[in-house]
């Protein structure tokens, strides 16, 4: 084999089957493509030692023929997930040296179909961003510059790392997390597919919390098909999560027919904003053209509350975050700052040191719209109007089996640049509705912006029908015939 | 609703995260501008419409009262910043 | 009736609330699969869930929702079919998720009501709520100069939280009332009651007013975990109260704590921190319903309650009262006692409403005071059922008397001995030979000529001289109504 880098997962997963290639040899080349691409500060740990003892049992399953539908994959883990005896910091300072003793659901799924790790991804601390700034390794960089440009972009966020490593062919697929769109946003910025799965469909056990009713693992890939084959080993139900649905998880690959005459495709109207760039509408249209010709029927759908979607995120998701993040208080792991004060300096010192900016935000925003006098006003008000934002979902999915819209109002934009929180959390306004809603939604690259940017197209599905998602995907994807990719300036 | 620098202060301590004072100001701008943002829920009617804790129809999931867990101290505290005779160990409360 | 206290300037009447916690009985926690049994090594029964470590999750103990549902019921209480557990939030060593899983506003739980007796009237107490927590684990302070030990095996255990209405007017009432939860709680097996090691604890608010007038602000007494503790707290509270508002000072609102030592309460903090817990539903769990035919399936699993228990043991076996209320105030007695009964019915053949009297008698005095002199409970009396029942068998069967049963009871609670096996070493058995009592009697009244004379020219009461020197002679062992008959007949000559 030439060139392992440019085989996709699912001809990878061929070759491997065949014998044509060993899983060490494969790992081997990943491992050297990992340690030549730092540039890009993709990885915040690596784990080379233990990718090539993967790629051995990989090796010796496939010998033996009992090798799972992953063996010899080699896959980034954002930080997030936790795994075993392995660093997992969720990039931030206060899991400062964290090494859990177990296991991630997701990861271990992983693992038991034989896939290999590579390292830990960076991303934004807790999983707070759109744009992996605030990972405590540094920023992420995203492959992809600008035609004749050599400004650094960012990789989107928060699961940064995973989509610049995709990118960038230094992991053959790589896990993310969804809780706004921190999988969609950063694969529309790197011209990868990710896919955010129904609420429920991943087990959230073992992935570090940020906001428990919104956050969902799903994987980052070069292909719909290689995304659709990660999520089937990913997904399941999991007795340890109390939110995770038993339902029976189907051969996603296999939804891949190409056939989606007749299908009903909305386009939410709300979705049209005055803030967006022509180009991306424009883009919008041609996805819209695509699917028409492929035989499918376009209706025009309305979901009224889209526009106070990213406030009621911005209400909910840091009250949970306010809490789930109380856990970390330098008593029992991570970082502890002791300046010889009593336990509550130690708390207030350990947190003020240990946690970034922007968590320290959303941590107070969340505190204040819990506290006594304010609950009813902010939290209160924006669970109720998530059940507006769910409703609005529900009716347009009685006339459509899916919706169609743009994934981020623009391309990836210069590391740096974006410094107001607001501007910021703008980026994920048309992937939050889904988030709050719970359904299974998906970005895919469709084309590139005048600067020669990847941008994405997101597809969105009923609840637990991530198969239409993925069929209607793989139309977009094989209409599109995107075939772009970065110049490799970062090989070192 | 506006914060002021005391609100800040209750709050950063409520979330127990140490704010100098210097920081006050800028983080009570920032967490206005924040508030005063998400505040357009209030155009939004929700008269008579239950809140949404969690997407997932499902019934509660329940265990068996069986001890499946623990057993592994060592575990528990392997990433303790400090730990003694098999407790965490922490400074005390000063009133 | 209330109990007034007397001030310097008036009567005082105190209203006493309470929130006991109570460890449901549970192999596992509340929401984990580690232990909940007490007394482990630091840490040993502790989940990556307890520990709160990243990323972990919560499923509740099936059990655990079965016995806070039978707690209500036994409370006669609504079963709240939709429950919803909420976050509590705040921060302490030994509260590792830095917050509390907690029901603030769907309780599984609603209103029910206890009946408690003080001085032979009763009354009931209000229940507000029941509802289900974690327990937090345990910082020991005095293990180091300036650290704190935090050992979490109690994280995540599973407590009910049982909230009275403010009904209690006397510190007597508090005890009645935590002592009959208690009872209740032990006779369906939801709490093992154990006070002593923490498995029941009170926080009690007090608070005093003038009669007929609206509630005083009210104090928190915390953790307090025996009865004898929380009256004496109370006593002490509540005229620290009194003394206050009548040298013209005010009560503040606050947590105290019971020093046991000194007999008082104290402010817990020197500046009452304000306490802000921010409740919000627990968005790792998903709301608890419960089917109507499920509360009714776990209802028929309830046992006879204590206060059904001793109705009947008044209404049907003719007991006193006070005995019944003996009797069924421990789960374990009323077990002995009912026991004990059925023995003896069935193999004395008496109907138990014959039989009954006696045998509370014996249990709730004779067997209770031994135990209570000895410091056993009944669990592990050295006389079993089974050979109390003996004994109150041979008694019925007049083959022993009275007063020889109380020799054997004495020898069987020393040895453990079955009665019949006593009876026959020492010789106990009842002479109930009428022709061997005959000649004793013969012999008794040659040597006491001159009574026998006194008696009969009138002098009646010389009877009792007369029947004991017979007991003498016999050893006691005369069957006394045989020795009676017998007396008569020759006296009369």
């Amino acid at each position: 084999m030439s060139d392992f880098l440019a085989l996709t997962l699912a001809e990878a997963r061929d070759g491997l089957y065949r014998r044509d290639f060993t899983a060490r040899e494969l790992a081997d080349a990943y491992i050297e493509a990992m340690a030549a691409a730092r540039a890009l500060n993709a990885y915040c740990a690596e784990t080379p030692e233990r990718a090539l003892a993967m790629a051995a049992a990989a090796d010796q399953a496939l010998a033996a023929g009992n090798a799972g539908p992953l063996a010899g994959i080699p896959l980034g883990i954002k930080d997030l997930f936790c795994t075993k005896d392995v660093l997992s910091q969720a990039s931030s300072r206060i899991l400062e040296g964290f090494k859990p003793r177990y296991e991630s659901t997701v990861t271990a799924n992983l693992w038991r179909d034989g896939a290999v790790m590579l390292g830990k991804t960076a991303m934004d601390e807790f999983a707070m961003g759109s744009s992996t700034e605030t990972a405590v390794t540094g920023p992420v960089t995203n492959p992809w510059r600008g035609e004749g440009s050599n400004k650094n972009l960012v990789p989107g966020g928060s699961s940064g790392g995973s989509s610049a490593a995709v990118a960038a062919k230094i992991a053959l697929g790589a896990t993310g997390t969804d809780t706004g769109g921190s999988i969609r946003q950063p694969a529309a910025f790197t011209g990868t597919v990710g896919i955010k799965p129904t609420y429920g469909r991943c087990s959230r056990w073992g992935i570090i919390a940020f906001a428990s009713s919104l956050d969902q693992a799903g994987p980052i890939a070069r292909t719909v098909r290689d995304a659709a084959i990660l999520l089937k080993s990913m997904a399941g139900h999991d007795p340890k999560d109390s939110t995770s649905i038993n339902a029976p998880v189907p051969d996603f690959e296999a939804a891949l027919s190409g056939d989606i005459r007749g299908l009903k495709v909305g386009i939410p109207k709300e979705y049209h904003t005055t803030q967006m760039p022509a180009e991306i509408e424009a883009l919008w249209q041609q996805g819209i053209a695509w699917l028409k010709d492929a035989g499918a029927k376009i209706v025009d759908v309305s979901l009224p509350h889209t526009q106070y979607a990213l406030a009621t995120y911005y209400i909910v998701a840091p009250a949970e975050a306010s809490s789930n993040l109380a856990r970390y208080d330098g008593v029992r792991y991570g970082l502890r700052v002791n300046n010889g004060g009593g336990l509550h300096d130690m708390y207030a010192k350990t947190r003020a040191a240990g946690f970034g900016k922007e968590v320290k935000r959303r941590i107070l925003i969340g505190t204040y719209v819990l506290s006594a006098g304010y609950y009813d006003a902010y939290y209160l008000k924006a669970q109720q109007v998530r059940t507006l934002i769910a409703r609005d979902f529900a009716e347009a999915f009685k006339k459509v089996d899916v919706l169609l819209t743009p994934t981020a109002p623009s391309s990836a934009f210069g590391i740096g640049e974006t410094t107001d929180p607001i501007a910021m959390y703008l980026n994920d306004v048309f992937t939050v509705p889904a988030s709050l809603a719970g359904l299974p939604a998906m970005s895919l690259p469709a084309g590139l912006d005048k600067a020669g940017l990847p941008l994405g197209l997101q597809l969105i599905g009923k609840v637990l029908d991530e198969e239409t998602v993925i069929k209607v995907g793989g139309v977009i994807e094989r209409a599109a015939g995107f075939a772009a990719q970065p110049k490799p300036w970062w090989r070192s | 609703m506006s914060i002021d620098l005391a609100t800040v202060r209750r709050i950063a301590h409520l979330a127990r995260i140490d704010i100098d004072d210097a920081a006050l100001a800028p983080m009570a701008g920032e967490l206005n501008q924040i508030l005063s943002w998400v505040e357009q829920l209030a155009q939004v009617n929700t008269d008579g419409v239950p809140p949404l804790t969690s997407v997932v129809d499902a019934e509660l999931p329940r265990r068996a009262d069986v001890v499946t867990d623990g057993g592994y101290p060592q575990d528990v505290l392997a990433n303790a910043p400090r730990a003694e005779h098999g407790f965490f160990a922490v400074p005390k409360v000063i009133e | 009736m209330a109990k007034l206290i007397e001030g310097a300037t008036g009567r005082w009447e105190v209203v006493i609330g309470m929130e006991v916690h109570a460890q449901v009985s549970s192999n596992a926690k509340l929401f984990s699969g580690a232990s909940a049994t007490y007394g482990a090594e630091p840490n040993s029964q502790v989940s990556f869930v307890d520990a709160a470590m990243p990323g972990m999750l919560p499923v509740i103990n099936e059990e655990c929702i079965r016995q806070a549902v039978r707690t209500g019921l036994a409370l006669g209480a609504e079963i709240n079919l939709y429950s919803v557990f909420d976050r509590k939030n705040y921060f302490y060593a030994d509260l590792p998720q830095g917050y509390q899983i907690s029901q603030f506003k769907h309780p599984i739980v609603g209103h029910g009501r206890v009946t408690i007796e003080v001085e032979g009237e009763s009354r009931e107490v209000g229940i507000t709520r029941l509802h289900l927590e974690q327990d937090a684990g345990k910082s020991l302070h005095d293990q180091h100069p300036s650290l704190t030990y935090v050992d979490l095996n109690r994280s995540g255990v599973a407590l009910m939280e049982i909230v009275s209405e403010p009904d209690m007017r006397s510190s007597e009432e508090a005890g009645a009332y935590l002592k009959k939860l208690r009872t209740i709680l032990r006779y369906i097996g939801s709490c093992d009651g154990n006070m002593e090691e923490g498995s029941m604890r009170a926080d009690v608010n007090v608070s005093v007013r003038r009669p007929g007038e609206p509630l005083g602000t009210r104090c928190e007494i915390k953790n307090v975990n025996s009865v004898r503790f929380l009256q004496q707290a109370i006593e002490y509270e509540a005229r620290r109260q009194i003394d206050i508002i009548e040298d013209g000072g005010k009560i503040d609102q606050e947590t105290r704590l019971f020093d046991a030592a000194k007999g008082e309460t104290r402010s817990m903090r020197s500046k009452e921190e304000a306490h802000d817990y921010r409740y919000f539903p627990d968005p790792d769990l998903l709301p608890l319903k419960l089917a109507q035919a499920w509360v009714d399936e776990v209802a028929k699993t309830l046992p006879e309650l204590p206060d059904a228990k001793r109705d009947r043991f008044v209404a049907d076996l003719g007991l006193t009262p006070y005995n019944a209320s003996v009797l069924v105030a421990e789960k374990e007695s009323a077990a002995y006692f009912e026991a004990v009964l059925a023995e003896l019915t069935a193999v004395s053949g008496k109907p138990a409403r014959e039989v009954a009297t006696q045998v509370a008698n014996w249990v709730a005095g004779d067997l209770f005071g031994a135990l209570n002199k000895a410091g056993k409970s009944i669990e592990n009396s050295p006389v079993s059922a089974h050979n109390f029942a003996q004994l109150q068998k041979l008694m019925v069967d007049g083959q022993i008397s009275g007063r020889i049963a109380k020799e054997v009871f004495e020898h069987m609670l020393a040895t453990g001995d079955e009665p019949a096996k006593i009876v026959a070493e020492k010789g106990l058995v009842q002479v109930s030979d009428s022709a061997a009592i005959a000649a004793i009697i013969d012999e008794v009244l040659a040597e006491n000529a001159d009574k026998v004379a006194e008696y009969r020219s009138g002098k009646d009461k010389l009877f009792g001289f007369f029947v004991g020197q017979v007991m003498k002679k016999t050893q006691g062992k005369a069957n006394p109504q045989l020795v009676n008959e017998a007396l008569k007949a020759k006296l009369a000559g």
